[in-house]
């Protein structure tokens, strides 16, 4: 807790999170904001695309020039409607845009169009799996709002605001479509909660590529998620202050978050004093949260409707069009894809868990076993993956490419061992695995002479190892298969080599 | 004084046509007045002397090949609240200066494309907050019938430039009678089409809701020939009316009020107008009566709850569409001044502080706080109702009659500085102009003659229902023929002459 410790303005009192619950139930709220992945802005023209140079992807609607007037983009309202049905929200029979009034550089308008009190969506609920038991969480409501745009603070040691000496805004990001979908108090979870929190953004990330709306990566910010905690001395009881933690951006991130939440307001209400209604930041590289804005420094936002944009009236026909081209909700997928591949609930839990679901159905799909393509995802990749700090579907293989290593294990072309070079390969950048095992030479040694060769030359240099064997000590094989791999340098059957020594001794 | 400046623009485009003149001649004949009496009246803030004329002999070349249209090769001023590509854009304020925008409004683009050269911007009351044009940050316009008075507001500077016959034609936009009144005030005609008739894209928003721009002119025709030009659907404006407009120049032709039912509207009138209006007016309601017309009184009820719920809504969305101006991303910038480095949020301030002037910031103040937290349904909540009540009262007045008219303004133009330090006596002169932009329903004004007291011009407005604009032009048209018959010719004949500057 070093690193707490030197922000000692901002450190707080925790009690153990275990002790906090035992005297406190938690509730919880979570709003998440996904940035859609729509061609064009929410109100213009102007490409989506992340990590152009700065400034490039602009026009004089998203930077605001004067008399430049928004037109709604009616791929993104597509998206809204299918992200409320998929949520079982009752989609508006007709619903308006609201201006959010505030100042900040990095707002082109200095207000954002946003929905208000006319969301697209509202009154919802999904059954989500914590842990192997099933919650139910209501939703509030899904809205449509635009991106703001992104400050770079140049000059200060942490890149925040704060000791810069100037700072630079990109307006790429402005105008981008967001969705932000708010979930009702999250109640009953119990010590669940940051499971539950973690399980939510999990399962509406999962919920949200099956719809193909978003790409949902966390680390570039298109889901982004605010934490809403309250406690309150026991379940019966009105709902206590909340604090809410802004921009928590990794599935981890929303897990601790929770619990320094319940720890830092636990200590606080048993010590007598109150929680703060108030805005947190959470900070990725310390695990803590602290204060922004409170309530009483709130901003009115001053909001009326947008009299530049014309209420929104999709029609009963154009919903249900949209419901049926709905994917199969994530629940039932599920089920149909154990039942498939016959995972029990356990093995089924770690490929979700892992976030390989989809990765594994697609591997599948090329051909592999769901034994071998859940092996490969969930061991050797998942390590990869780990260690490069990425999530499993950004590792640079493709579900095909995994499904092609296994055929050529499958084929005896490769061992386990040789594979895991072939994968290595891949992700190098070397090419498909056919071309890795050509250009790195790692195809098993299939020529019995050479083979045989080999096998003879190893009982020759261990006599007595050879001579346990013919005397019935077939596990000292071991040995010999060492030798014979060490001189084929790994590249050959060693289930072959067993049977070759074991015929040449009897 | 050239002939060609006193040519109206149907006139004009005549000329053109036959070869007799070429838009460059017109075009240089415009700029040569400008040159002449603007620094007596004021009405530019940017004349745009090489663009207009490089344009005239483009549009002399696309004659030559062959091409035709209505205004090709027609001079026009545009009202400096629309951005023109290259060209600076103030909206009369000082927040602005400098700016040149990098795109071109949908209007000004229709302009470009129907071949007619760009003299210049006109003058303004800042951000067209004002009825007089004297809260430009640039000075005021004066009106060319006396120049001791205001041409109107806020387009003071487009109607002062038609009446002095520095631009056969200019572009107003009208949020609460910025068009018509000044119209009424130098003896033009200006009109307000239905809202959603004429593209917002590139009109720097006052109060999105109301705003809407539209012709001025000195004949019904004139501006039906450019209401032509300019209206139609925008795909960059969501709310723009997509139909098929009818031609109002073939409205204008026609002028045919036989039959016609005429409501006069009780509550536009009387007390609070001024005498010389009055009469006016009543003589412009008997030649209806003579020329046929079936004139009645309707009464709008709620028409006198406009002025205050039009104060409640515009500086509402002012204040909003204000809030761009923050020295961010152009215009003015000012540093704070006693602070070392400054925030983003100081440099806002100071620059708003120093950049917009006194009515402005009075109207962001008022919208702020009618939108505040607690205040918004008592203020704004409640102006949109009465909002919708107005609609209602035309609906009503609607079923009744075909067109509604009224005195334009209350009064003829007062003296510069007379209302400047008296807000609410400025507002006042909105009064009749307002309902008509709360309803979104179209107006246009005409010269109704000169009062009797100062001999100043006085102006009377026609009302439709939204969409029939053309029905406005059938009107104007055959009124405009009948009061000319009566004065012998075109009221500005009788304007004195203004000196050209030495």
């Amino acid at each position: 807790m070093t690193a707490v410790s030197t922000r000692s303005t901002n450190s707080a009192e925790l009690m153990p999170f275990d002790e906090a619950l035992s005297q406190f139930d938690p509730v919880l709220g979570l709003e998440v904001h996904v940035e859609l992945n729509t061609a064009s802005k929410m109100f213009c023209g102007c490409s989506t695309v992340f990590g152009r140079e700065p400034n490039t992807q602009t026009c004089p609607v998203c930077l605001g020039l004067p008399g430049a007037l928004p037109v709604l983009n009616a791929a993104a309202v597509e998206s809204a409607i299918r992200i409320g049905l998929a949520l079982n929200c009752d989609i508006a029979a007709e619903c308006r845009f609201a201006r959010k009034n505030y100042f900040y550089p990095d707002m082109p308008k200095n207000f954002q169009t946003s929905q208000y009190d006319e969301p697209i969506a509202v009154n919802g609920g999904v059954d989500i799996d914590v842990d192997g038991q099933p919650f139910r969480i209501g939703i509030e409501r899904a809205h449509m709002e635009e991106d703001t745009g992104k400050s770079l603070h140049v000059g200060g040691a942490t890149g925040r605001i704060h000791g810069a000496d100037h700072s630079l805004v990109d307006y790429n990001r402005a105008g981008i479509p967001l969705i932000e979908i708010v979930t009702k108090p999250i109640e009953g979870t119990g010590r669940l909660a940051p499971a539950v929190a973690r399980a939510y953004v999990g399962w509406l990330r999962e919920l949200l590529l099956g719809l193909g709306v978003s790409d949902v990566r966390m680390e570039q910010g298109s889901l982004r998620c605010d934490v809403n905690l309250s406690l309150r001395p026991d379940p019966g009881a009105p709902y206590g202050t909340r604090s809410e933690t802004k921009n928590v951006n990794s599935l981890r991130s929303v897990e601790r978050a929770v619990r320094y939440e319940v720890s830092r307001q636990a200590a606080r209400l048993a010590s007598g004093r109150r929680v703060v209604q108030e805005t947190r930041h959470w900070h990725e590289d310390t695990g803590v949260t602290t204060s922004g804005r409170s309530k009483e420094q709130a901003e009115d936002y001053r909001y009326f409707p947008e009299p530049d944009l014309v209420p929104i009236a999709p029609s009963v026909t154009e919903v249900e069009r949209l419901r049926a081209s709905l994917p199969e909700p994530p629940a039932v997928r599920r089920a149909r894809l154990q039942a498939d591949w016959g995972f029990s609930d356990l093995e089924m839990r770690d490929v979700v868990g892992a976030g390989a679901l989809l990765l594994v159905e697609q591997t599948v799909a090329a051909g592999a076993s769901p034994a071998a393509a859940k092996k490969w995802w969930l061991s050797e990749l998942a390590r990869r993956a780990n260690d490069a700090g990425v999530a499993l579907d950004e590792l640079a293989i493709t579900p095909e490419q995994v499904a092609a290593v296994q055929s050529l294990v499958d084929a005896g072309r490769v061992n386990d061992k040789l594979a895991r070079q072939v994968l290595d390969g891949v992700l190098a950048g070397e090419g498909s695995p056919e071309q890795v095992v050509i250009a790195r030479g790692l195809e098993v040694v299939s020529d019995e002479g050479q083979l045989s060769a080999a096998v003879e030359r190893a009982i020759e240099g261990n006599p007595d190892v050879a001579e346990k064997i013919r005397a019935g000590k077939v596990a000292a094989a071991g040995a010999l298969i060492g030798a014979v791999m060490k001189e084929m340098h790994g590249q050959a059957d060693a289930a072959r080599v067993r049977e070759l020594i074991l015929e040449k001794l009897n | 004084m050239s002939d060609l400046t006193r040519m109206s623009a149907v006139a004009l485009a005549a000329a053109l046509r036959g070869g007799n003149v070429s838009s460059v001649e017109v075009t240089r004949a415009h700029l040569d007045r400008i040159q002449a009496i603007d620094p007596a009246v004021h009405a530019f803030l940017h004349v745009d002397v090489d663009g207009a004329l490089e344009q005239a002999a483009a549009a002399d070349e696309r004659r030559a090949a062959g091409e035709e249209g209505a205004l090709l090769g027609v001079p026009i001023a545009v009202k400096d609240i629309l951005v023109t590509r290259g060209m600076p854009t103030t909206c009369g304020s000082k927040i602005l200066h400098g700016w040149v925008p990098p795109y071109d409004a949908t209007i000004v683009t229709s302009l470009r494309a129907a071949g007619m050269p760009l003299l210049g911007k006109t003058n303004m009351d800042e951000f067209a907050m004002g009825s007089s044009t004297e809260h430009s940050a640039y000075g005021p316009t004066r009106n060319p019938w006396d120049l001791d008075r205001i041409p109107g507001g806020s387009g003071g500077g487009s109607s002062a430039a038609v009446t002095a016959f520095e631009a056969p034609l200019a572009i107003g936009t009208d949020t609460g009678g910025s068009i018509r009144q000044p119209g009424a005030v130098t003896g033009t005609v200006g009109v307000k089409p239905t809202y959603g008739g004429v593209s917002r894209y590139g009109l720097v928003a006052l109060a999105s809701s109301l705003d809407q721009a539209g012709p001025v002119a000195r004949t019904v025709l004139d501006a039906a020939l450019l209401h032509d030009v300019i209206a139609g659907h925008d795909l960059m404006d969501s709310t723009s009316i997509d139909v098929q407009w009818p031609s109002m120049a073939a409205a204008a032709q026609v002028g045919d009020i036989d039959g016609l039912r005429v409501g006069v509207v009780k509550e536009l009138g009387g007390e609070g107008y001024q005498r010389g209006v009055r009469d006016r007016f009543g003589e412009a309601v008997r030649l209806l009566v003579d020329a046929g017309a079936d004139v009645v009184e309707v009464s709008c009820p709620h028409f006198e709850y406009a002025l205050a719920a039009y104060y409640l809504i515009l500086p509402s969305e002012a204040s909003s569409n204000l809030a761009k101006f923050d020295a961010m991303r152009y215009g003015l910038r000012v540093l704070p001044d006693d602070v070392a480095a400054p925030s983003a949020e100081q440099v806002m301030a100071a620059t708003r502080e120093a950049g917009f002037g006194d009515e402005v910031k009075r109207r962001i103040i008022l919208g702020t706080f009618a939108l505040s937290s607690g205040y918004y349904d008592a203020y704004y909540g409640q102006a949109q109702k009465v909002r919708t009540l107005i609609s209602r009262d035309f609906a009503t007045a609607f079923e009744q009659v075909d067109v509604l008219i009224s005195p334009t303004a209350p009064t003829t133009a007062f003296k510069i500085g007379e209302k400047l330090d008296d807000p609410l006596a400025m507002y006042l002169n909105d009064i009749a102009t307002i309902p008509a932009n709360l309803a979104g329903v179209p107006g246009l004004s005409l010269p109704s003659g000169l009062a009797d007291e100062d001999g100043l011009p006085t102006g009377v407005q026609i009302l439709a229902p939204a969409l029939e604009d053309a029905r406005l032009y059938r009107v104007g048209a055959a009124l405009e023929a009948m009061l000319h018959e009566r004065w012998g010719g075109p009221l500005l004949d009788s304007a004195p002459e203004l000196e050209a500057a030495a």
